[in-house]
């Protein structure tokens, strides 16, 4: 049992602070300070630096541009970017759809589509859920109907993060009516310029347009933009669901906004002094605090047993429960540090009236409402871990 | 000990509710979001026209004399339909201020308050003051036989469209003194104020107000001069109860609509309301607004009885953050994806019962009010 990381990570931790102070743009680090979103030329700029850098996709094989890092050095990468306020990467390309091609696809898709997510010349959005498919995935009942060399598609695509942005789409869809629900779905690659495809925005709570609705109407998909075999397209996404096993906890993203909230609190005046040391409050934060380092340690133990070969098993739930319900906690803190500053509504890139940490204070707590929803909602984790950890 | 409403009691709540389900759908509600104005001058007429801007005021200065319990009916009915005409600033706020001012301001701005034609806020709050109502920066210097008022008001809830702002602002003494702060009435058409006006995130209007020499007379004094303080908490004391009225409201709605979207939402082949976990979590729901709402009725017949009310108050405030959030968490984890939405409903109730925690002092610091005072 020990503590410490070795010299080599150390070291390797510090490249990577230094990196980012370097080279993160000031407007995105000032927007993620006061929780504004990005926009789409912003996220796609950080990435072209992390693509030059050679570390844009670290979990990839290195003959296909990852970095060869051990699992350590991982999770010190994405704590420390988290940690210095990098915005994470855009999931869709990089970390969901990749990795299926690489390791389901034929080499011409590998070949067509990987240079351009690794470049982020492309920008893909996630088609899993739908409106009657949302928890109960598998009863997805987009339909792709074999047509000679196309398949013909018609369905709603339910949540789909920023495809107004979007070059491409992944989709699971039901190629057989007839099979039990998991083995009749296929994984196909669309482009969003097909005719029929159309983006209708979902407004959420806040105010932003983050989401959409995506509608199929006789979209006409190349046999050739499917991924693995027909009627496999499950086990193509649930290979997605087991990758990226200890970074859900967002650990480093965790640390991060503790730190804001500190450095708010501590400039927000209550009486002589400031709220970061009123007791109810500071007793609050400290609750916080301990509980992230617990769940920064049962990170750092799940990830020390998939460096010794072990087989990663439920605990990924573990860790989506508990860091999702950290994220909202925190959210929920800052909101109440902005108090009366946080009433006036400023939109999507909109200027704060006041202190500029709450100028967001009130639509970050909104919208991560969805965090114990999205992603396997913290019931369906429980489930999960009542079959896989209690054996019920 | 009689928790029964009289038959008068009965027919205000039924007028309310009834002019809530035939004029205020959500719908429009959602259309008048997006006005400059953000409520509607026609449906305040309306509600001057029911007499129910003339219900707390006393039958000598034109009003019904109507009790906290009257008080409580509308407000709760008004939380249910989520509206969000100035009710609670102008009629609950402004309209108890005014209640304990001199004669002649009660007849100079309660006949247009009453029938609808004045609309009224108080600038209490200031940038640095966080929920102290003591702290106050805000200056009132004598000029000749009146004084000139100096100094910023954050998040004055219908601060965009007051004909008459009530502002406390400090004659002596030091920044936290208890004594030394005045309330005036003020013409808010008066020279010298400067107005950001703005959305609020659940969805009324508000604004900033920075008040530069600006010049008051000393008859729009409200109260004793250099004694506002007292009177400001006390009438607060009344709109934290006014605040819990609404909040049950809301969360009676959030839990009933939350069981009915249960009831008709399938995935797996069922309604997720046959999902233990989620019917625990509404009952849960269910206890929260059930306990609130008796604290509520309590504080308001505490307020009625003219029992004093601060600690009453407090409790009832500390207790709105956490059965709010209990609630108002509850309702949205269980819509799932939908309760994230702008279009349902819910996501505006959710909104609303979350900035309420923060009005006039959150849980935390209305707890330690409570821990301090004496019964």
């Amino acid at each position: 049992m020990d503590l410490e990381f070795s010299k080599e990570e150390l070291a390797f931790r510090d490249e990577i602070r230094a990196f980012v102070a370097a080279k993160l743009p000031a407007e995105i680090r000032e927007k993620i300070d006061q929780g504004q979103p990005l926009s789409k030329n912003d996220a796609v700029h950080w990435q072209k630096i992390l693509f030059e850098k050679g570390w844009i996709a670290p979990n990839w094989p290195v003959d296909l541009g990852g970095t060869g890092w051990s699992p350590t050095q991982m999770y010190i990468y994405d704590d420390e970017m988290g940690a210095a306020g990098a915005p994470p990467v855009v999931p869709f390309g990089l970390k969901m759809v990749a990795p299926v091609i690489y390791t389901f696809g034929t080499d011409e898709q590998k070949q067509r589509f990987l240079p351009d997510i690794l470049a982020s010349n492309v920008w893909w959005c996630q088609g899993y859920s739908e409106p009657g498919s949302g928890s109960d995935l598998a009863s997805l009942s987009t339909r792709a109907v074999r047509d000679g060399d196309h398949y013909v598609v018609n369905g709603i695509k339910a949540w789909t993060t920023l495809a107004q942005h979007a070059d491409w789409i992944f989709c699971l869809v039901r190629t057989d009516p007839n099979a039990k629900k998991q083995q009749g779905i296929s994984f196909l690659l669309i482009d969003m310029k097909t005719p029929g495809v159309t983006v209708h925005p979902v407004i959420t709570m806040e105010g932003d347009h983050e989401v959409n609705e995506t509608h199929f109407e006789d979209v006409r998909v190349p046999v050739a933009n499917r991924v693995g075999a027909e009627n496999q397209g499950w086990t193509c996404a649930k290979y997605l669901l087991t990758h990226e096993r200890t970074s859900v906890a967002n650990v480093g993203n965790l640390k991060r906004n503790l730190r804001r909230l500190r450095r708010e609190a501590g400039n927000v005046k209550v009486g002589d002094g400031v709220l970061l040391e009123q007791p109810t409050f500071a007793k609050r934060v400290a609750e916080v605090e301990i509980q992230i380092t617990a769940l920064e340690f049962t990170s750092l133990r799940i990830l020390s047993q998939v460096a010794r070969g072990g087989a990663p098993g439920a605990e990924s739930s573990l860790l989506k429960v508990r860091g999702t319900e950290l994220q909202q906690v925190l959210t929920e803190l800052l909101l109440e540090a902005a108090g009366y500053e946080s009433f006036a509504f400023v939109p999507e890139g909109g200027k704060a009236l006041g202190a500029k940490f709450a100028a967001r204070a009130a639509a970050n707590y909104f919208n991560f409402r969805k965090v114990t929803i999205y992603g396997g909602s913290s019931e369906i984790q429980k489930n999960i871990m009542t079959k896989a950890v209690l054996g019920i | 000990m009689d928790f029964t409403f009289n038959d008068e009691q009965n027919l205000l709540r039924d007028s309310v509710r009834k002019f809530i389900e035939k004029d205020y759908a959500f719908e429009s509600r959602r259309q008048l979001l997006k006005t400059d104005l953000g409520f509607s001058r026609e449906t305040w007429k309306g509600f001057a026209d029911l007499g129910w801007t003339a219900l707390p005021f006393s039958e000598a200065d034109g009003g019904l004399g109507g009790s906290a319990v009257d008080t409580m009916i509308v407000l709760e009915e008004f939380g249910r339909g989520l509206v969000v005409e100035p009710y609670l600033p102008t009629v609950v706020f402004a309209g108890g201020l005014l209640r304990r001012a001199s004669a002649g301001l009660r007849g100079k701005y309660l006949p247009g308050l009453i029938n609808g034609d004045l609309i009224a806020a108080v600038a209490y709050a200031e940038p640095e003051s966080r929920f102290d109502l003591s702290r106050v920066s805000t200056t009132a210097k004598k000029d000749g036989d009146g004084y000139v008022l100096t100094g910023k008001k954050l998040a004055v809830v219908a601060g965009h469209a007051a004909d008459l702002l009530i502002v406390s602002a400090r004659t002596s003494g030091a920044v936290n003194d208890r004594s030394g702060i005045t309330l005036f009435a003020v013409d808010a058409k008066s020279a010298g104020i400067e107005r950001v006006t703005y959305a609020t995130v659940d969805g009324l209007r508000g604004a900033n107000l920075t008040f530069t020499n600006v010049k008051v007379g000393a008859d729009q004094i409200v109260g004793d001069a250099e004694r506002g303080l007292e009177l400001l908490e006390s009438v607060v004391d009344e709109v934290l109860v006014a605040l819990g009225a609404e909040a049950t409201g809301i969360m009676e709605v959030m839990y009933k609509s939350t069981v009915a979207y249960t009831k008709e939402r399938k995935q797996f082949g069922v309604a997720i309301a046959s999902f233990q976990v989620l019917q625990h979590r509404m009952v849960d729901m269910f206890m929260e607004y059930e306990q609130f709402k008796s604290l509520t009725y309590m504080a308001t017949m505490a307020q009625a009885s003219a029992r004093p009310l601060a600690k009453h108050a407090a409790g009832l405030k500390w207790l709105l953050g956490r059965s709010g959030r209990v609630v108002a968490q509850s309702a949205i984890q269980n819509h799932g994806g939908m309760g994230m939405t702008e279009e349902l409903a819910i996501s505006h109730y959710f909104k609303r019962l979350t900035m309420l925690d923060l009005m006039l002092g959150n849980g935390d610091y209305h707890l330690e009010r409570y821990r301090t005072l004496q019964a």
